[in-house]
């Protein structure tokens, strides 16, 4: 439309008005209501595929290598040096009561609880959830997510459901060894520091465990997969703005991801008392 | 501007066209892209999609790929509706269509034989049968020597080569081109335009090319390639064959400005497209 004077004297009348602070934070919560939305429907959806054909065992393969074999070595080596300080912070204060001994049940305790699963489960979130939301938004800023539904794939098949798969599967496996190689830790600092005898040490972190710890451990591990792994992908599949997009999706998602894990263990913890107590 | 969409869609397009796009309105946060849009595409036949950049080419491609949906009006392709299918419904629908992405959006992690021959792979063709049909269209293209390399280590020009070779290794009957040359050198451009001649005049395909280059679509109107001496030829207006007909289609601000024939484009005296033709 040509500026004329007429024209001018009209926006000078009709000023846009500026949005108020009602409309933008209306505006702000349906966004994240939206968001929440999309994200609990390609969750749902990363587990119903799993129902029907096409399945994508290879890359779930491929992934269960990435992401359980990859992280291995990180995982390991914090489980191992988690156990150590924890027997070095408690051991202290157990000898002022002459009851070095208890050493072993609390390390034990503390990382099948929650420590071996919690610290995994944030490593991991740390390694992987960056890295799928980094490679899956890298693929959708060169259309290269368009192209895949081009040629007749489904994404959600293809690129979401066998990360959620091969992390739920790796997970509590990498959280099993992390236990482990946490009480090794502790059995070490527990021999050196508090001259404790390894048998000792494995007898007490053994005994005191119940069936229920380790479905605690478990159950919390598997919720912790689910969560860094759709938070990855989701993070990854809605990337605006380009290369830069993608950094900050890659950024969001560990964010995101250790927040919600840190508060699902809260709740999981309660529940896990909880039903301790009932069953 | 006159144009044929003013005419209106012809009823039999509805029965005949390869691709028809009826009052087609698209928009984003920033406002309608694409506003009114109506054109249709006959079987065997190429129309260039000429405009500006952010004038909806793209959007017009991914829209007849099913990529997109419409706010409101209708595309049709192949004889079916895509505005009603569902998301697995419009992925069988793609497997008869080839796209053709500006980049190549090559799979980065794939090499060139495992881009090439990805729908194979999905389709659950036996691995002896793949192989053979892979060479053969990295023949066409001329890239039989590249099936191990990665996508990374090909020019801008083999990119979109091998895009096009995994387009259409399933033969599709339409074969969608986003800008195939845009940023390419003029000899590399025109290595491209031979490939899509070729394309059409050997397996006859439908294309629906975006483009904002003049000379691409020029390219495709005035040569042909002749299968049997296997060279290009300049087509002579009395030789064309209805079939194989090119049409121009000039988009502005998301509406049809232009449509007609090669010729009619040239002795069109309308400033705007006097632009494209400098």
């Amino acid at each position: 439309m040509p500026n004329t004077s007429l024209n001018a004297v009209e926006q000078q009348a009709n000023p846009p008005q500026p949005p108020s602070v009602v409309e933008i934070l209306t505006d702000a919560a349906k966004e994240s209501v939206l968001k929440v939305q999309e994200y609990s429907l390609m969750a749902a959806q990363s587990i119903t595929n799993l129902f029907t054909p096409p399945r994508y065992g290879q890359d779930t393969l491929t992934q269960m290598d990435d992401i359980g074999v990859g992280s291995m070595p990180i995982v390991l080596l914090s489980g191992f040096f988690i156990g150590a300080v924890m027997v070095l912070q408690t051991g202290s204060q157990f000898q002022r009561f002459g009851q070095v001994s208890l050493t072993g049940d609390i390390v034990s305790l503390a990382l099948v609880r929650e420590l071996g699963p919690t610290i995994t489960g944030l490593l991991v979130a740390g390694r992987c959830a960056s890295g799928i939301a980094s490679e899956l938004g890298s693929m959708l800023v060169t259309e290269q997510v368009d192209a895949m539904r081009a040629l007749g794939t489904d994404p959600s098949r293809k690129l979401v459901s066998p990360r959620v798969v091969a992390t739920l599967i790796m997970l509590p496996l990498l959280t099993t060894f992390s236990c482990f190689i946490g009480l090794v830790g502790g059995m070490v600092a527990s021999v050196f520091s508090l001259r404790l005898s390894a048998t000792t040490f494995w007898q007490r972190a053994i005994a005191i465990l119940q069936f229920s710890d380790l479905m605690q451990g478990f159950t919390k591990s598997v919720v912790f997969a689910f969560i860094l792994s759709t938070v990855g992908c989701y993070q990854g599949l809605n990337v605006r703005g380009g290369t830069q997009g993608v950094g900050r999706a890659t950024t969001q998602a560990v964010v995101v991801s250790s927040v919600l894990i840190i508060v699902a263990d809260t709740f999981l913890t309660k529940l896990a008392l909880f039903l301790a107590d009932k069953l | 501007m006159a144009s044929s969409a003013d005419r209106g869609i012809q009823a039999t397009d509805s029965q005949e066209a390869a691709i028809l796009f009826s009052s087609v309105w698209l928009g984003f946060e920033e406002g309608p892209i694409l506003r009114g849009l109506s054109f249709s595409v006959q079987r065997g036949e190429t129309l260039i999609l000429l405009g500006e950049t952010g004038t909806g080419k793209t959007l017009a491609l991914k829209l007849a790929a099913g990529l997109l949906s419409p706010d409101s009006g209708e595309v049709r392709a192949l004889g079916q509706g895509l505005s009603s299918k569902s998301e697995d419904e419009l992925l069988e629908f793609r497997r008869q269509v080839g796209f053709v992405f500006q980049e190549g959006a090559l799979f980065d992690s794939l090499t060139v034989g495992e881009n090439v021959a990805y729908r194979l792979h999905e389709d659950g063709v036996p691995a002896d049968q793949i192989e053979p049909r892979v060479q053969e269209v990295l023949r066409f293209v001329e890239l039989e020597h590249t099936i191990d390399q990665l996508p990374s280590e090909l020019s801008g020009g083999m990119r979109r080569r091998v895009s096009i070779a995994r387009a259409l290794i399933t033969h599709p009957p339409i074969v969608l081109y986003d800008s195939p040359t845009a940023g390419l050198d003029p000899i590399t451009s025109q290595t491209i335009i031979t490939l899509i001649l070729r394309l059409r005049d050997v397996y006859g395909v439908t294309s629906l090319l975006a483009t904002h280059r003049l000379q691409d679509g020029f390219g495709l109107a005035n040569f042909r390639f002749d299968p049997k001496t296997r060279s290009v030829l300049r087509d002579s207006p009395a030789e064309k064959s209805s079939e194989s007909a090119t049409r121009f289609l000039v988009l502005r601000d998301g509406k049809i400005y232009f449509e007609g024939s090669p010729e009619e484009l040239l002795q069109s005296q309308d400033p705007y497209l006097r632009r494209f033709l400098i």
